[in-house]
């Protein structure tokens, strides 16, 4: 059934037709409404879920660990400095390998406060062993919610669904949800695991000499994500109709320049890229979906008849640059190319990124015989 | 699910590390520096300790309570929750 709804009502709608048995939240701006409508679906029966009110986002990601090493489909949202507060227990999740997906409304990390949209919160989470993916619309939030519960429950390792705050997750559009029937025929119930059993008492987690084999099995099933989520993705363009895969290409076949970026701003960059095309400029862009596992290889795949690439990040890793920006460089590196990769900063705290800054970003790196240091979008002058 | 799995190579390792343990094997009692002693004389057999004790490591038997050094970490809280004082603390000689 077509509504038109925000993105968070979509993750809260994709909860709901995913059948979460126990979710543990803490309200922050601007997550809450995904967990306001999650708590009402509790309390009117409509999901027949623990709701765990909590005393904050560390408890939160606490809760759904305990819940999950006992078998249980779990689910938070939060956002920003709540992200932060939980960056101990994330480790903890991934590392007892538990299925619990998580909704991050990015927002910007204080200081100074700002309540909008920032990737920094969840890419600086990205070494927690966690799956992430970078939404565009409020279908590919609900899409991706009820896509991470397969991938996550298939692999054995946490997924947090990322989309930013306010300008997609306060934004109302048209929403396709599903049949229950269909989400059940994707989405099975919580397949039987090993988890905490009572007449075979065992202790997960446990103090261990053997720490690097066990890392080494979760980088084995991350790489193994890649080609699950594609296979999984094609599971469900069968009965949906829709797909993403890994990163989405517009244009790139036999695109000269590449805007490579996530999230909303790759809707503004494939207008411009139309209008570069009218103009003679062959403008191609890439948004990239998954950012753990990174995959290099379908990037580098993608971009491999640019001249020129030039990715914008709505995040920064002071000192270094743009994240996205290293991670496509560092692929790139692995791969017989030697495009040069211009850096640009844009969006950060929510600063609109307009038709024109996407221009901007185009006519200098057209110009600029060598990529030197980022540069950023939007400074006072 | 023990017999599955096994030390000897890395394929037979489960995803994550498991124990099959239980605490009664982990004798935190060496970690003790200081010591309860508890007074049966003046004791009124009210259970607080037992209560209290954080390890389990207060045995109540027959109505009557004694201390297990074998978990006891020396921490002091039955000592203090004591109504009759009658658990002092000592130094641990070892």
């Amino acid at each position: 059934m077509k509504e038109v709804i925000s993105a968070n009502q979509a993750v809260s709608y994709a909860v709901l037709a995913a059948k979460a048995q126990v979710i543990a939240a803490y309200p922050i701006t601007p997550q809450s409404s995904i967990v306001e409508m999650l708590s009402g679906f509790c309390a009117r029966g409509a999901l027949n879920a623990k709701f765990i009110n909590v005393e904050s986002e560390h408890s939160a990601m606490a809760a759904c660990m305990s819940a999950s090493v006992a078998g249980a489909r779990t689910f938070t949202a939060t956002s920003s400095q709540g992200l932060a507060l939980m960056h101990e227990v994330l480790h903890y999740a991934s590392g007892l390998r538990l299925p619990i997906v998580m909704a991050n409304v990015n927002r910007a990390l204080a200081s100074p406060f700002n309540l909008k949209a920032d990737l920094t919160d969840s890419l600086s989470q990205r070494d927690t062993g966690w799956m992430q993916f970078y939404c565009e619309s409020g279908q590919e939030a609900f899409d991706t919610i009820i896509q991470a519960y397969r991938i996550a429950e298939r692999i054995l390792l946490p997924v947090m669904v990322n989309m930013e705050g306010f300008i997609l997750s306060h934004t109302y559009e048209i929403v396709d949800i599903p049949e229950q029937k269909d989400v059940d025929l994707f989405l099975p119930p919580c397949p039987p695991r090993e988890c905490l059993d009572i007449d075979n008492p065992s202790m997960f987690g446990s103090t261990t000499d053997y720490y690097i084999n066990f890392r080494y099995k979760m980088h084995q099933d991350m790489e193994r994500a890649k080609a699950v989520c594609e296979e999984i993705g094609a599971d469900f363009k069968k009965i949906f109709g829709r797909d993403y895969g890994l990163a989405s290409s517009y244009l790139c076949e036999d695109a000269d320049l590449i805007l490579v970026t996530a999230g909303t701003i790759a809707g503004t960059c494939r207008v411009v890229a139309d209008r570069a095309r009218d103009r003679g400029l062959k403008v191609g862009v890439l948004r990239i979906r998954m950012a753990r596992p990174f995959p290099g290889k379908q990037i580098c795949e993608y971009l491999k008849t640019a001249k020129k690439i030039a990715v914008i990040d709505r995040d920064f890793s002071p000192g270094c640059g743009g994240i996205f920006a290293q991670e496509v460089k560092a692929a790139l590196q692995g791969s017989a190319s030697h495009t040069p990769v211009y850096e640009f900063i844009a969006g950060l705290g929510g600063k609109d990124v307009t038709d024109k800054d996407i221009e901007k970003i185009i006519e200098q790196t057209r110009n600029t015989p060598n990529p030197g240091d980022s540069t950023w979008i939007g400074l006072l002058k | 699910m023990k017999k599955k799995y096994s030390l000897k190579s890395f394929d037979t390792l489960p995803i994550t590390a498991i124990s099959f343990l239980t605490t009664e094997g982990n004798e935190t009692g060496e970690w003790r520096s200081q010591r309860p002693v508890l007074d049966s004389e003046k004791c009124s057999r009210c259970g607080l300790c037992w209560m209290y004790c954080p390890d389990n490591a207060i045995q109540a038997e027959g109505g009557s309570f004694h201390i297990s050094y074998k978990y006891c970490k020396g921490c002091g809280i039955c000592a203090k929750e004591c109504p009759q004082n009658a658990i002092v603390i000592e130094k641990e000689e070892r």
